[in-house]
């Protein structure tokens, strides 16, 4: 028994000395890692042979196989799509350094966070033919286009919409109020997301004009104040806050809900599934997306993106995704492609609509300090994801 | 005597009918889903369908998802037994010190969430400037499975005696000859039954996994995309009715190995009274 | 050559010889492989972790701030919303054990004492066939039962009981986690139920002991350290969730899983997301020191 002793020393010494180098290893690592590079790197000029694989993070429904294996039989490049279910989940994963994503279908709440945080670089308008035939106001909308840089190539964009059961939902539903006013106590459902609150300020301001909200995403401490308590009141109602869009598809096809916030990717797939619902947009307006495809500033695959975003913005696949989501192309050449797929749908997805009803939504964009008011005193989006955990938790 | 009595019979019956019904029927639903004609999942199914099954065979993604997942099982399950049956063979003889610290440390990646465990890997990982990939699933998933081999590898060599080793030495035989002929023929079904549950914690694992993936798909990666994705639902059914199917192989093993053993713990102590032992039984 | 081999031969007998009288030296070596992985990967990783709740974010480019601060703990004990969580998912995890412990303890010892053979073997492939099933499509299988219009609605209307109202609730959660977690409890505890000396009850119930007596007083103590294992299982894996609450928890069903989740997943802010991890590992230490006591107590 007389090793005992000896064989504690040599442990103890052994754990410190490998605690020691660990520790050192671990700060060492830390300070040459920590200096990641805002890219200062040039434009490519040409696209080059692709590079085979392509990694994406993309909305639910923006990678489906109607346009992805025509893609990948044509470039060569294996398309594999994570999907995330909210503009934080996006930009979280593409925070992760060395995860290996090379795009992202950022929404205007996201992409000039990436932006500033490094996480995607510049792309080259030129190399995309199709761009010129964008509707204007997204050829270098803000949310991804700073200081003449275009960080990415606009999408499609859409209102989220008030999605209610045909059924139990009589008379039809022409206002954001029956999600708040208790008529459907525990059976509405609304995205699990702080931009959330965006909608409730949308209804405050025309339903309290006192509380002097013009922008839904630029609201001071006593706007959101406002919104918030709204949202608490209107939580006994709630019966689940959808995190997934297959959440809210069961939750309606089921029974559990049957009113709720919704993105017209559920709506096509009750629809194809035969449930009874019914999709709006109520008189208050609503908030909605304006997405971009950016490229990460790690990306290992650009000749792939490059020839992603060409693909995604030809006018046929632009069809093809307005359809199968419910949402509205950005190349305005998409119009007879969408009159081929399916007659009239050029004008129920909106494509050929007037500027008036692009600007009647509320584009999802990221709050921040500095609102246009100049003051500087609205509250920013870690007050306002802060504010969620309170209601929801 | 307890459990003589006719009617603590039949009450004990219905008891082990009623928990196998529990654990039962939502096996029994999966299985019934996989032929849903609809990809939307809801009571009553409308029909009965067998185009998934199909689809799911010639879906290339699924292909990868279990090929990587069964890579992921089968590297990790090698340094679990490795790793776990070096530290049991270091620690079972003596009461050193350490030996506690070190059956605390192998039980901390269980013991702890699994998100803590995730999380704390992947912003190391992400720290260190490596890159995610098959290796950095392996380095999660071994990380908590080494407990399983280490717990049965333990609780069959405190069961088996020494003096078989001395008297193989006193006999003349190096260690190598000792542990080919005396040690490895005791412990070799431990090991193994060790091993099959530490496959199967990586197999099914996606906490951890979440965070060390990176862009590629384990099979539970695909089938959580997919069931958020909702759209080909009903393959996540029928992968997971022949993952079923084929896991009786290994259950069935596992229970002829381990007859007499538990779930992350071959039969831990042989002596309950120990103190030692009861400690390590509480803290696996 | 045949010297060679002697010389070889005896060279390892020599080594083997002089491991066998080392046992330290055997020890050190042998635990020097694994105790690297886990101090070189999985401590240094936990202590980075934890290292970086004293760090803070900056909340629009998610850039880590490496000063020290201790705001993110303030935040957590300030915000009664986290308070809420933290209290919620202990009260969860102790209600899934207890659960799991009252449903495992009876069938344990039907299977460990009462059933022939046969019925024993195939009872131990049937609680372990759960344990290789994705635990995902399991949970998710549960959302069609307890739905709306779900499977369990349709049953109690069938038998004309009515209807319940648990789908996406805490209640749905409560019985979620029981159900997985259950094969866990199960088998340690029948494990103790078999290693209890048949002698022992046979004693008591030759000293005028009924069923109920022999069973609170001698087989219940000599398998509290199984159901303690079997605590450790339960009480840890509801404590670390995320999925099942996001799959069928309602509003109003957030754990600890999720609030961490969501800051390191999804708000990028892993210091707080830390800090707030530091809550399940003290009760999870409270809970292990717990565990040890009631071996210790049968110990006695």
């Amino acid at each position: 028994m007389g090793v005992l002793p000896m064989v504690r020393n040599k442990i103890d010494w052994a754990l410190g000395a490998v605690l020691a180098l660990m520790v050192l290893g671990a700060s060492a690592c830390g300070s040459s890692s920590s200096s990641s590079s805002s890219s200062g790197a040039k434009l490519p000029t040409s696209v080059g042979a692709g590079e085979g694989q392509l990694n994406l993070v993309a909305w639910e429904g923006y990678a489906q196989p109607e346009w992805v294996k025509p893609y990948e039989a044509a470039t060569g490049c294996k398309v594999h799509a994570k999907y995330a279910g909210s503009s934080d989940e996006m930009v979280a994963l593409m925070r992760q350094g060395g995860s290996g994503y090379d795009m992202v279908s950022a929404s205007g709440d996201a992409s000039l966070r990436l932006i500033r945080g490094g996480e995607v670089t510049p792309m080259n308008v030129e190399l995309v033919p199709e761009w010129k035939n964008f509707i204007p106001q997204l050829q270098s909308p803000p949310h991804n286009t700073v200081e003449g840089k275009h960080y990415g190539i606009s999408l499609q964009w859409g209102p989220n919409t008030l999605l209610y059961n045909t059924q139990s939902v009589k008379p039809a539903p022409t206002s954001w109020a029956e999600i708040y006013n208790g008529k459907y106590k525990g059976r509405v459902t609304v995205p699990d997301n702080p931009i959330q609150i965006a909608d409730a300020a949308l209804y405050l301001s025309k339903t309290q004009p006192s509380l002097g909200i013009t922008d839904p995403y630029e609201l001071d401490e006593s706007q959101l104040n406002a919104a918030v308590a709204l949202l608490k009141q209107q939580r006994p109602q709630i019966k689940k806050y959808w995190s997934l869009a297959s959440d809210e598809i069961e939750l309606f096809k089921n029974g559990d809900a049957v009113i709720g916030a919704a993105w017209p990717y559920q709506y096509s797939t009750l629809i194809a599934d035969h449930a009874p619902v019914q999709q709006t947009i109520p008189s208050q307006g609503a908030t909605g997306w304006a997405d971009t495809w950016m490229l990460s500033s790690h990306a290992q695959h650009p000749n792939c993106a490059y020839k992603w975003v060409n693909w995604v913005s030809s006018p046929k696949v632009q069809a093809e995704q307005a359809i199968s989501y419910g949402e509205t192309p950005v190349n305005t050449k998409a119009c007879s492609y969408m009159e081929k797929i399916q007659k009239g749908s050029c004008e129920v997805y909106h494509a050929n609509a007037p500027a008036a009803y692009f600007d009647s939504i509320k584009f999802w964009k990221t709050p921040v300090k500095e609102c246009g008011n100049g003051k500087n005193d609205c509250m920013d989006y870690s007050a306002w994801q802060q504010k969620w955990t309170e209601i929801t938790s | 005597m307890i459990g003589r009595g006719r009617a603590t019979r039949i009450m004990l019956v219905v008891w082990a009918v009623l928990i196998m019904l529990f654990l039962f029927v939502p096996i029994a639903i999966i299985i019934l889903y996989a032929f849903n004609p609809s990809n939307v999942q809801s009571w009553s199914l409308d029909g009965l369908s067998t185009k998934w099954f199909s689809s799911t065979w010639h879906n290339a993604e699924m292909r990868q998802a279990l090929w990587l997942s069964v890579r992921a099982g089968l590297f990790s399950t090698a340094i679990a037994m490795a790793l776990g049956s070096m530290a049991a063979f270091a620690v079972h003889r003596f009461r050193f010190f350490g030996r506690e610290a070190v059956s605390f440390l192998l039980v901390l990646p269980i013991a702890l969430p699994g998100i803590i465990t995730g999380m704390a890997l992947n912003s190391f990982i992400s720290f260190n400037g490596v890159n995610f990939s098959l290796i950095t699933i392996v380095i999660g998933h071994a990380t908590f499975c080494i407990v399983t081999v280490y717990n049965n590898v333990l609780a069959r060599l405190r069961r088996t005696q020494s003096s078989l080793v001395e008297a193989s030495m006193d006999l003349g035989a190096d260690g190598w000859q000792t542990f080919r002929f005396v040690t490895w023929p005791m412990i070799a079904t431990a090991l193994v039954a060790g091993g099959l549950l530490a496959f199967a914690l990586s197999f099914d694992e996606i906490v951890v996994t979440t965070f060390t993936a990176g862009t590629q798909s384990t099979l539970p990666i695909w089938i959580f995309g997919n069931i958020r994705l909702g759209q080909q639902l009903p393959q996540v059914n029928v992968v997971v009715l022949f993952v079923i199917l084929l896991s009786v192989i290994p259950v069935t093993l596992a229970q002829r190995l381990t007859r007499d053993t538990g779930v992350l713990r071959a039969g831990t102590p042989v002596a309950p009274a120990a103190p030692a032992a009861t400690q390590a039984g509480a803290a696996a | 050559m045949a010297s060679n081999a002697l010389a070889a031969g005896s060279a390892r007998t020599r080594a083997s010889a002089a491991l066998f009288r080392r046992p330290w030296l055997r020890a050190t070596l042998l635990l020097s492989a694994p105790g690297a992985w886990f101090v070189l990967i999985y401590l240094a990783a936990l202590v980075l972790l934890f290292v970086s709740a004293l760090w803070s974010v900056e909340s629009f480019t998610g850039k880590l701030e490496h000063t020290w601060t201790l705001e993110n703990f303030e935040t957590l004990v300030k915000v009664p919303a986290y308070r809420t969580v933290a209290l919620r998912t202990i009260g969860i995890a102790a209600a899934v054990t207890v659960t799991d412990a009252l449903l495992a303890v009876p069938f344990a010892f039907y299977a460990a004492r009462v059933a022939p053979r046969r019925v024993s073997s195939f009872l131990f492939v049937a609680v372990l066939i759960p344990l290789w099933s994705s635990y995902l499509v399991r949970v998710f299988a549960w959302r069609l039962i307890l739905a709306h219009d779900g499977i369990l609605n349709w049953t109690l209307e069938e038998v004309g009981f009515g209807s319940v109202n648990i789908g996406y609730s805490n209640w749905a959660m409560w019985i979620v986690f029981s159900y997985i977690w259950l094969p866990f409890m199960i088998l340690p505890v029948w494990a103790a139920i078999e290693r209890v000396p048949s002698s022992y009850l046979e004693a008591s119930a030759d000293l005028g002991a009924r069923g109920w007596r022999t069973f609170r007083s001698v087989l219940f103590p000599l398998i509290v350290p199984g159901i303690a294992a079997g605590a450790i299982f339960t009480f840890s894996l509801t404590l670390g969730d995320f999925i099942t609450p996001t799959l069928v928890g309602g509003a109003g069903s957030q754990l600890i899983g999720n609030v961490v989740y969501q800051n390191v997943g999804v708000a990028n802010n892993i210091p707080f997301a830390a800090a707030f991890a530091v809550v399940p590992v003290i009760v999870m230490g409270l809970f292990l020191l717990l565990a040890r006591r009631l071996g210790a107590f049968e110990a006695l």
